[in-house]
């Protein structure tokens, strides 16, 4: 499979912030998380201040690593959804293509059923949106993103 | 594999410290943590067993600074060194853009290092990456320790192909910091050069 680098423009970015959006309201949900199967936080909805983000992101992707990892061993293509039941949080997270995680946290003002029917149709569009976003990266012609960066901007980042 | 985000300015690398088990790298990360400022910093999330052991791995988010206006973020891993967790370190590899190999200077923890080193060229290959090609610097770790092998012995036997090395004491933070800035700019360098992040570009999984 091809792993290409995983950049993002605004267009593509403002098309997946509609869906992230949408989906909060639709779903009746506290926040939605768009994370890349390394770690990065690619987009957020909902009420994301009182969680650190950049944590939940890395550990999301740990946890779909290690599923997959499990998922080999068993000689499944991959776990695609898992959800975590707390008292008053609940998670649900989906893989979207194989490239990205599309994390659902909720409480108890919406339902299982619904987060998942909303996540369904989401996950389809996201899903065509990052098979266009990566042709366009995996784009031969396309310009080395930091072909300008000089080896000076590199040392000067490093000067104490 | 690096990520590029255009409308927030941001390049987030990840950097993954390799090596056999106890020679240090939490220690590493533990101290960049303690020393760095609270703003370039986020939490660090250490997944670890009863006994302090590093279970699935360690995580520090870090903020270097700007280069044109981007904000350059790296993600710090490391990687459970005891050999019966394989199957995690494997995981943690995956879209990795430098690697730091920490090497346990100790003269008993020499045939350790070796295996570990042979388990990380195994487990990128896997991922088709190869070593040789993704930034990769060395670390000589507790050097202060009473029975070290000598630096040229350890260069001779753990970095044949002459990577950038180091002499570290990660307890009192020698070296720590230069294998970072050695890493980062060498993963910088080769996102310059447009090396897909310096992964394998065809990576196949």
């Amino acid at each position: 499979m091809s792993n290409p680098q995983m950049v993002m423009y605004e267009e593509e970015f403002n098309q997946i912030q509609v869906i992230v959006d949408r989906l909060v309201r639709e779903a009746n949900a506290q926040v939605v998380f768009i994370i890349d199967k390394n770690g990065q936080l690619i987009a957020a909805a909902g009420d994301t201040e009182q969680i650190d983000t950049t944590s939940l992101a890395s550990l999301t992707a740990g946890n779909i690593a290690a599923t997959g990892g499990i998922a080999k061993l068993l000689r499944e293509n991959e776990f695609s959804t898992q959800f975590h039941e707390g008292e008053r949080a609940n998670i649900h997270i989906q893989l979207v293509g194989n490239r990205v995680i599309l994390v659902v946290i909720f409480d108890n003002k919406t339902s299982l059923g619904l987060v998942r029917l909303r996540v369904k149709k989401a996950s389809e569009e996201l899903n065509h949106i990052f098979e266009a976003l990566l042709r366009k990266v995996s784009d031969p012609n396309r310009e080395a993103p930091f072909a300008e960066i000089t080896d000076d901007d590199i040392d000067n980042l490093f000067n104490d | 594999m690096s990520f590029i985000n255009y409308l927030s300015r941001e390049i987030n690398c990840k950097i993954v410290y390799y090596g056999p088990g106890l020679c240090g790298k939490t220690t590493n990360l533990q101290y960049i943590y303690n020393k760095t400022n609270p703003e370039a910093k986020g939490k660090m999330i250490s997944l670890a067993t009863e006994t302090e052991r590093t279970l699935f791995f360690d995580f520090l988010p870090l903020a270097l600074g700007e280069i044109r206006g981007f904000k350059t973020r790296f993600h710090l891993y490391t990687v459970p060194g005891q050999v019966f967790y394989d199957a995690s370190r494997k995981l943690i590899l995956k879209g990795v853009d430098g690697v730091v190999f920490v090497a346990d200077s100790q003269i008993a923890r020499m045939e350790a290092n070796l295996e570990s080193m042979e388990n990380l060229r195994t487990n990128l290959a896997e991922q088709g990456y190869s070593l040789d090609k993704l930034p990769y610097v060395v670390q000589y770790n507790k050097r202060d320790m009473p029975s070290v092998a000598p630096v040229d012995e350890l260069r001779a036997l753990l970095n044949p192909t002459s990577v950038p090395d180091y002499e570290a004491i990660a307890t009192s933070g020698e070296g720590v910091f230069e294998t970072l800035k050695a890493i980062a700019k060498l993963v910088l360098t080769e996102l310059k050069r447009g090396g897909a992040g310096a992964g394998p570009g065809t990576g196949t999984r």
